[in-house]
């Protein structure tokens, strides 16, 4: 069955169109084009149709941590919030550090209501100690590999890790902080943790880690990411080493966008997350880095976590938060960028980053594959922790209203998100 | 005031003012030849102590049984919290047994801010990691009041480990809401990472300061700050911020010293200043307990004549 999106706005990184948009029966684009028809119409008027979006950092807890989330459920949220691929994080239970555990993941992804690609561990164990075998993950597909959660420590184990994976083609992501630095902390360090007694970690301790990286990607000619910047100090020195002509990509989380330390006075764990909440002039800083392109994607760090894990005391309680079905809406409701911008960080740049773009990111064009999204960017709607599709509830936006919502999205042709509901 | 969990909670000097005019009556109630009113008859009080207390919990104790409350003690060391019990479902259990006011100490900044959403009774932060201790500024401040006829306009130097007190947190919030001058001094690894907001001055300068106080306040000194690379060594620490006997002289004749207990004697307090008329240590155990009572009848007995 062929499927028409009737009288959209189309948006990719080519620029923005009217048109209608036919994907035909093996899952491509098979036209574009004025008034199109097909067996079945959807009707797309009043909406933006774009290349469905890319999460570059998302966790989706399975192996080892189920009651928080897995590949079926964060797939779903995924879907529901614009994203046709994922990229999923190893720091799973066992962690991805090795070919079964990245061809589980692979497996189970299939069934997914979204394409699931692996992030591969740069450490055995993401322990920070030895090489996990890149070149072997790297035959299974993965181009991006991260101990995320943990930043690599040893500078010397790094440099030899950016030198191997430039022989493979393959990214390595970073998550950027200086752990002795940081020991201890469970929030930002400053005016609000000295007041609320929480220990703290220094903004210096991701600017280290960042400092450093760009020093061994000047060294060794490697392509390092940027996970989740959050201070005004990193993205001085990102901004500073692609002026330079480093080969060096960030990403930003909506939380660090939109929220800061302040959100911590409440005790409420919801707030908690790693990299921390910064200060109004880190968010200032990060809407800025998006704007101008020193960052270049969104990323999610959906983090999903059971409930009673978020009940703990603040300083037990684990790091994280919920993305995936709350990022689009963000994005559209608090930059100060177009939507071609916010579909540019979210769509054809991270797809580039996780290379994945043959199949991801657009261009609209026939013959592409039809991974797409239908967003109405005027919907506005409040966020209903109850009703996500993640397993988890640990969203820090319960209540809020935002603007901008997804109707429609399409996998490799399939209707996977109809009218806002996941089709399964 | 449902809660009390920080001295925020108390409404400023107006809501200071009467716990100190409440604890008045009640330290007069202490006197009597049975030192007990009926104020709280059929109230229930449940400790909760995460961490481990003496002096704390034995003052609330005693304030409870002079206001005639029942209470009960939830011994965290023998209890299902070692059975992996979430402290959410320790609190809605306790709740259920019909209690109306449970008082909590936790070695986590804000453990009580999360027990008051999840229940419905009424909660006392007896401590909460490095955070607020508001009885305890409670307490200091009334001691003050009653040794020095007021706490508006007086010099307070807060001396030590600033940075992991919630002694000092509460005390600064309630000194500076009576209009005190407060200063605080200690070596720049045991303050805090940012004053931004504090209505305190800061010295690295015991000396200086002395001459100019009307309390001293010292704080303990814990061990493992060492351990910590915070100060080289107790030794070190106490030649520059230890109110020492040489030191003792340098303070008006009238100068309170004041200390939060338990006291490191030759630490942060050398043994005879400790013992010295001035130091009013024991003044301020004996007020908390009327301090406490106080709290207790505000949250709890409304409606009740005291007479």
């Amino acid at each position: 069955m062929t499927i028409v999106l009737r009288g959209g706005r189309l948006i990719d990184a080519t620029g923005e169109r009217s048109g209608d948009v036919v994907i035909g029966d093996d899952g491509r684009i098979a036209a574009v084009g004025p008034d199109l028809s097909a067996d079945r119409v959807i009707d797309a008027s009043g909406c933006v149709v774009a290349p469905g979006l890319v999460d570059l950092h998302a966790h989706l807890r399975e192996p080892g941590n189920e009651e928080a989330e897995t590949v079926e459920t964060g797939s779903r949220a995924a879907a529901l919030g614009g994203f046709t691929a994922v990229v999923a994080m190893p720091n799973t239970d066992p962690p991805v550090d090795g070919a079964g555990v990245v061809r589980e993941i692979l497996d189970l992804g299939k069934a997914g209501l979204c394409d699931v690609h692996v992030a591969g561990a740069i450490t055995v164990g993401r322990r920070g100690e030895q090489l996990a075998p890149m070149a072997e993950m790297a035959g299974l597909g993965v181009r991006l590999f991260t101990d995320d959660g943990r930043g690599v420590q040893d500078s010397r184990l790094m440099r030899r890790a950016l030198e191997y994976a430039s022989g493979l083609g393959v990214t390595l992501a970073q998550h950027c902080e200086d752990e002795s630095l940081a020991a201890g902390g469970h929030m930002h360090e400053g005016e609000w943790s000295s007041r609320l007694g929480i220990p703290g970690v220094p903004a210096e301790a991701e600017e280290l880690m960042v400092m450093r990286d760009i020093a061994l990607a000047r060294l060794t000619g490697g392509a390092v990411h940027f996970q989740h910047l959050s201070t005004a100090g990193a993205i001085a020195m990102v901004r500073a080493a692609k002026a330079g002509g480093l080969r060096v990509t960030a990403e930003a989380t909506p939380h660090h966008f939109t929220l800061t330390d302040e959100c911590c006075a409440g005790y409420d764990p919801a707030f908690k997350v790693n990299p921390p909440l910064r200060t109004p002039a880190d968010v200032d800083a990060v809407r800025a880095g998006l704007a101008d392109g020193v960052i270049d994607a969104i990323a999610t760090d959906h983090a999903p976590h059971p409930q009673e894990a978020k009940e703990r005391p603040f300083d037990e309680a684990p790091p994280g938060m919920l993305g995936l079905e709350t990022a689009l809406a963000l994005a559209i409701t608090e930059l100060d960028v177009d939507l071609s911008a916010v579909l540019a960080l979210l769509s054809w740049s991270p797809a580039a980053i996780a290379r994945i773009d043959d199949t991801h990111g657009g261009p609209i064009v026939e013959g592409r594959p039809a991974n797409l999204c239908v967003i109405d960017p005027l919907a506005t709607w409040i966020v209903d922790p109850s009703a996500l599709a993640s397993r988890s509830r640990n969203t820090p936006y319960a209540g809020r209203r935002l603007t901008g919502r997804v109707r429609h999205t399409f996998l490799w042709g399939e209707p996977v998100v109809v009218d806002g509901e996941a089709v399964r | 005031m449902k809660h009390l969990l920080s001295v925020d909670d108390l409404g400023g000097r107006d809501g200071i003012e009467e716990v100190f005019r409440l604890t008045d009556s009640f330290v007069e109630v202490g006197e009597r030849q049975i030192p007990k009113v009926p104020a709280l008859r059929g109230k229930t009080i449940v400790w909760l102590f995460y961490e481990d207390s003496t002096r704390t919990r034995l003052s609330f104790e005693q304030a409870a049984k002079r206001l005639s409350a029942d209470t009960m003690n939830f011994s965290v060391g023998s209890s299902s919290v070692n059975k992996g019990e979430s402290l959410r479902d320790t609190v809605q259990t306790i709740e259920a047994m019909g209690v109306d006011c449970i008082v909590v100490r936790h070695s986590s900044a804000g453990a009580p801010w999360q027990v008051a959403r999840w229940i419905e009774a009424s909660v006392v932060n007896a401590g909460d990691g490095w955070h607020e201790h508001p009885t305890q500024a409670l307490l200091d401040s009334y001691t003050i009041r009653r040794h020095l006829g007021g706490v508006a306009g007086k010099r307070i130097a807060i001396v030590g480990d600033i940075k992991h007190s919630r002694v000092a947190r509460s005390d600064v919030l309630a000194f500076s809401t009576l209009g005190a001058d407060v200063t605080l001094v200690a070596p720049p690894t045991l303050l805090p990472p940012s004053l931004d907001g504090w209505p305190v001055a800061v010295t690295h300068d015991l000396d200086a300061i002395l001459p100019k106080c009307d309390v001293v306040y010292l704080l303990r000194m814990q061990r493992e700050r060492m351990t910590e690379a915070l100060i080289p060594s107790l030794r070190e620490y106490t030649a520059g911020y230890g109110l020492t006997k040489r030191r003792v002289e340098r303070l008006d004749e009238s100068t309170l010293v004041m200390h939060p207990g338990p006291m490191n004697r030759g630490v942060e307090i050398a043994a005879e200043v400790a013992d010295l008329p001035r130091s009013v240590v024991i003044d301020q155990v004996r007020n908390g307990v009327a301090v406490r009572m106080a709290v207790l009848y505000l949250l709890l007995g409304s409606g009740v004549d005291l007479q």
